[in-house]
């Protein structure tokens, strides 16, 4: 028997403004309020407000913590300071990838923000392999997180903080500020490509955040998680389960960046080997040169003979053409590729494109202060 | 979006699609509760004209930005017209799923095939049991 879907402290403020409500990882989540497209258009020209409480959230303590997650995650740990967070990932020995995820670094603490549908296998990875000394704690259930996201998220924001421990906060950076009286961390970090902010506040005071934020002059506009999917694939991030999974690994993904390979964490010997060696495959990023639209599993196709398999197709609504990504031959994924994409049966020609497909930058506010 | 409404003067198939009759020829569509299952419609695959469709197979394709859809044929025939409007702006389908956004023009092969589809009474309580 199926177990009930979960639900986020701000459910009920999901049915009231009448969203589809769907599954996703076993939460019951808002996947668009009004139309997709329109909701995507907002976050990319003005500001929309995602409710990502679904996310798991697991600390991790203790004098060892620091040299433990330097072995644990992909990234150089010794990039991170006090106030920072850092796109990483965590594999298995053969590099198969069991998650990727943001790790940051608080007062005493680290935090890690992971998949929704990844917080078991994370939490039973990181915590299994701890060293005495060290406590990995899994606090998903008790926060709630909300992402607001969009070239104004700062007016959004403004009215609801009073500190000034935001102000300036940098790309990545992260600060300890009250949202609306609610204590809150808030990160300079999200998964659109625009500029903005994930609002990390306690469970139960999740709905004062919510409330203040619709109430304020340039209220962000409520966007479900279909937007996300669309927002993310215009700027090639990667989604675990569509392009990570434990039979791909960093490499093949194009995260060679995230990976420290000069360091010994868990994998770094196979990524080595695959670096060294090359991967029969490699993901790319591709945009339709005819009308239709590319889904997850369509084959590709090159010279007449199958050189790989799309991981994520959607219509742009940015572009209003079809994109997706693709893991196709590793010889076959460099930017300006032909290839084919076999739409139930339609063969469609595309070109393999640089990331992003968009033009923007979550950074692009740093300039003007 | 249009408000909920189904036409008295249409015959509805089960999976969502209605036939407008006109002679020995009909239009087809799909139903106010099927353009709002799929969300805003993005893209519009119709059959080429002269294609021979056959009732309750697949004879195009809708999808939104999440999904892909079959449109099934309410009756056999051969395709005389495809709405071309509905290419360039798909979304017509959810504004005016009646009028402007009919998809078909076929000439029907067995125009008793129609007496087989629902009249609105009976596809409104086949709606009130899905």
């Amino acid at each position: 028997m199926p177990r009930a879907l979960l639900r986020t402290p701000l459910h009920e403020r999901h049915v009231a403004l009448g969203a589809k409500l769907g599954g996703f990882a076993g939460w019951d989540m808002p996947l668009e309020y009004s139309t997709v497209r329109d909701e995507h258009r907002n976050v990319r020209t003005r500001c929309g407000v995602f409710d990502v409480s679904h996310m798991g959230q697991i600390t991790v303590s203790g004098g060892g913590a620091r040299a433990y997650l330097g072995e644990a995650l992909t990234n150089d740990i010794d990039k991170l300071e006090p106030g920072q967070g850092q796109y990483t990932l965590v594999c298995r020995d053969d590099g198969g990838t069991i998650d990727d995820l943001i790790v940051y670094q608080l007062l005493d603490h680290y935090m890690i923000i992971c998949n929704a549908s990844n917080v078991a296998p994370v939490f039973t990875w990181v915590a299994a392999r701890a060293p005495q000394g060290v406590t990995v704690s899994d606090e998903s259930v008790g926060h709630a997180m909300l992402a607001v996201q969009g070239p104004a998220w700062e007016q959004a924001l403004g009215p609801l903080v009073t500190g000034d421990e935001i102000v300036g906060l940098p790309y990545f950076g992260i600060a300890q500020t009250a949202v609306a009286g609610v204590p809150s961390w808030v990160a300079r970090t999200g998964y659109t490509g625009e500029p903005g902010v994930e609002i990390m506040c306690p469970a139960h005071r999740a709905t004062e955040v919510w409330d203040a934020l619709m109430a304020g002059p340039d209220a962000p506009a409520p966007t479900g998680l279909a937007a996300r999917d669309t927002l993310r694939m215009e700027m090639g991030y990667p989604l675990y389960g569509q392009e990570l999974g434990l039979t791909r690994t960093p490499i093949e993904a194009g995260l060679k960046w995230a990976c420290d390979l000069e360091g010994g964490f868990v994998g770094a010997d196979a990524m080595r080997r695959q670096v060294q060696d090359g991967t029969p495959e490699r993901l790319c990023i591709f945009t339709l040169d005819e009308p239709g639209i590319p889904r997850m599993g369509c084959p590709v196709d090159a010279d007449g003979e199958v050189v790989g398999e799309v991981t994520s197709g959607t219509l742009s609504p940015t572009l209003g053409i079809g994109i997706g990504m693709a893991y196709v031959r590793a010889d076959l994924a460099a930017p300006g590729t032909a290839l084919q994409i076999d739409i139930r049966g339609k063969r469609k020609a595309a070109t393999t494109a640089k990331r992003p497909l968009v033009d923007t930058s979550p950074k692009k506010d740093e300039s003007n202060g | 979006m249009a408000d909920e409404s189904y036409p008295d003067d249409l015959r509805y198939h089960p999976e969502h699609d209605w036939v407008r009759v006109d002679g020995d020829e009909a239009v087809f569509g799909i139903t106010w509760y099927a353009q709002d299952a799929l969300g805003e419609v993005v893209y519009y695959d119709p059959p080429q004209i002269g294609a021979a469709i056959v009732k309750d197979d697949s004879y195009g394709e809708l999808e939104s930005v999440k999904a892909v859809s079959d449109i099934i044929a309410p009756a056999s025939g051969e395709v005389i017209a495809v709405n071309d409007a509905m290419r360039d702006t798909p979304e017509t389908v959810n504004n005016d799923p009646y009028g402007a956004g009919w998809l078909i023009r076929v000439r029907l092969t067995d125009p008793s095939e129609l007496d087989g589809l629902m009249d609105v009474e009976t596809y409104r309580s086949y709606l009130s049991g899905l």
